[in-house]
């Protein structure tokens, strides 16, 4: 392995992410307090507690899981992309580095920073509404999980796009309308027979039903399953990566 | 500059070993174009060899395919007997590139990214390694500042830097001197010799054929996907190269005169000179005879002047040959 190559890619798309903190940190951080002030404090008061959790509470992990995906999605995919776009990319080819490497050192970029906005997220949270958090250390394999999932699928995108437009496109058209109609903002309990079973395809029900379960112990789907689908989204992606590299699919001819 | 044994250029450019071989290599791209041929070619360890071609020759693609950013679609290419696609780390480690298109990442420093390109190749931060690049490429006063506010020459020798951070012994410069200006490339070729001189061997991509005859040990051709040529530089020249004799004449003449027939001579469009074209191996250059009979005829001229074909003529000669 050839930790150097690793340590020097992650390094240099974390110094990236610090040249424009203040953007990355606190547009995130203030959508995400207006959703708690809107939906926690104003409305949410008008709104009944569900499965014994207040509401401006049980939108908590559905908020901070929209967070996770679109940073996760959107950093891997600006991450790869830009030196494609750039051409810079002939360097990370032309060096004794291999795919693994490669993603080790983009997606792990990609994964901390969704973590660490994840977590002044929620310690923003703190703020607005009352907190508590049954499982840590489920949380935190969640947290972890996911965001290494969507980075994963953030270089993917990064990968696929051939102009900046589409890098917006997946997150946009896909991972946002998903996550609203993923159990952020209700329980699925509370959908018709049939829209609950429609929600079921929706693979953003079960991570915010697992993370949920992690912070209240109440979920829409067993934690088990919610798992399980994180982990087959996890190698799907996995697959498609290693695809990719194997082909040279848009990286290499 | 680089932390290499020092090597004397005739120790370097007179030995054999070959540093990589490629042998049999094709490439046809996803569009069906096929950009290389079965390319056979070996660079010696420690020359300069200058790969020369028109655009679009398959230049950029040989390069390209050695230094891993395109896949070869037949043949092997091996790297200091290691083979680039099992042994690509080993082979990698050894090459530096510096590429035709001015790429680099606008929003970084120019320190920065020279040591991003040592730290890909898994070597430890060396400060004072990546300061001397930066000092001999005149790039040390520039080096926090950020690679958009730069000038193309600059960019340029940034480039070069990140390529030789890694203290490669291969350097492939695919087009150094494009669109550079005089100075910078008189500092570019400086710099090839300074390299060339502790022993990197050095492949150059270029269609200024002055660079080549300025630099390179050894020349091939590359046309069409083929390499049609590869010879040392001043044998080609030797072999391939025509001598005029420029004869500046007193009075201007309608014909050339019957008696100088046997000569072979031009006449200028305005009848003032007389070339005789001659091969400078041959045992009888006939300057003699030609002189003599020139005199015999009363021709009398008041300058003259030789002329040795440059790499460029021989270039565009062995191009209009294939046509």
């Amino acid at each position: 392995m050839n930790w150097g190559a690793v340590r020097t890619i992650y390094a240099s798309e974390m110094g990236r992410w610090r040249r424009t903190l203040l953007q990355s940190v606190i547009s995130p951080v203030i959508s995400t307090s207006l959703y708690f002030i809107v939906f926690g404090a104003a409305i949410g008061s008008a709104i009944r507690a569900i499965d014994g959790v207040p509401y401006g509470a049980f939108i908590v992990p559905g908020l901070l899981m929209l967070s996770l995906l679109t940073q996760s999605i959107s950093t891997a995919a600006f991450g790869i992309y830009f030196p494609r776009f750039s051409g810079t990319i002939y360097e990370i080819l032309s060096a004794p580095v291999s795919p693994v490497e490669i993603v080790l050192g983009y997606v792990g970029a990609a994964a901390t920073k969704a973590i660490v906005l994840a977590c002044i997220i929620l310690a923003t949270a703190t703020l607005f509404v009352p907190l508590r958090i049954d499982h840590p250390f489920v949380m935190a394999l969640f947290l972890l999980l996911t965001a290494t999932t969507f980075s994963l699928f953030g270089f993917v995108i990064g990968v696929w796009a051939d102009g900046f437009e589409k890098l917006q496109l997946v997150p946009l058209l896909i991972v946002t309308p998903l996550t609203f109609l993923g159990g952020t903002f209700y329980s699925i309990d509370m959908l018709p027979p049939f829209w609950r079973v429609v929600s079921l395809f929706n693979p953003v029900v079960y991570l915010v039903s697992g993370f949920r379960w992690s912070f209240y112990g109440k979920a829409d789907v067993s934690v088990f399953v919610s798992l399980g689908m994180t982990l087959l989204f996890l190698f799907v992606c996995l697959a498609i990566v290693t695809w990719m590299f194997r082909t040279g699919y848009r990286l290499k001819q | 500059m680089l932390e290499t044994r020092p090597v004397h250029r005739e120790e370097a450019g007179a030995t054999a070993d070959p540093v990589i071989s490629i042998s049999g290599v094709e490439k046809t791209y996803a569009t069906g174009f096929q950009a290389l041929k079965r390319v056979d070619l070996t660079i010696r360890r420690g020359e300069i060899f200058a790969l020369l071609g028109p655009n679009g020759a398959g230049k950029t693609t040989l390069i390209s395919i050695v230094c891993g950013i395109v896949n070869a679609s037949a043949g092997k290419v091996v790297v200091d007997g290691y083979d680039i696609a099992s042994d690509y780390r080993e082979a990698r480690s050894r090459i530096g590139l510096v590429p035709q298109e001015l790429t680099t990442d606008a929003f970084e420093t120019v320190w920065n990214t020279v040591s991003f390109s040592r730290g890909l190749f898994g070597k430890p931060k060396n400060p004072a390694f990546i300061e001397r690049v930066l000092r001999d490429l005149s790039l040390w006063d520039k080096r926090a500042s950020r690679l958009m506010t730069l000038s193309g020459g600059m960019k340029r020798r940034v480039l070069i830097a990140k390529a030789l951070a890694h203290e490669p012994s291969i350097l492939f410069l695919d087009e150094p001197t494009a669109g550079v200006d005089v100075e910078l490339r008189q500092d570019m070729w400086r710099l090839v010799r300074m390299l060339s001189e502790t022993g990197v061997t050095i492949i150059l991509t270029t269609h200024y054929i002055e660079e080549a005859e300025e630099m390179a040990d050894r020349v091939g051709i590359i046309e069409g996907g083929e390499i049609i040529l590869v010879e040392d530089k001043t044998a080609l020249m030797r072999q391939l190269g025509r001598k005029q004799l420029v004869l500046h004449l007193h009075a201007p003449l309608q014909t050339v005169p019957p008696v100088l027939e046997k000569h072979r001579l031009e006449l200028s469009p305005k009848g003032t000179e007389l070339i005789y074209s001659y091969d400078t191996n041959a045992e009888r250059t006939g300057i003699t005879a030609l002189l003599r009979d020139l005199a015999e005829a009363g021709i009398r001229f008041r300058d003259l002047q030789t002329k040795q074909s440059t790499l460029e003529e021989i270039f565009v000669g062995l191009l209009r040959e294939r046509a």
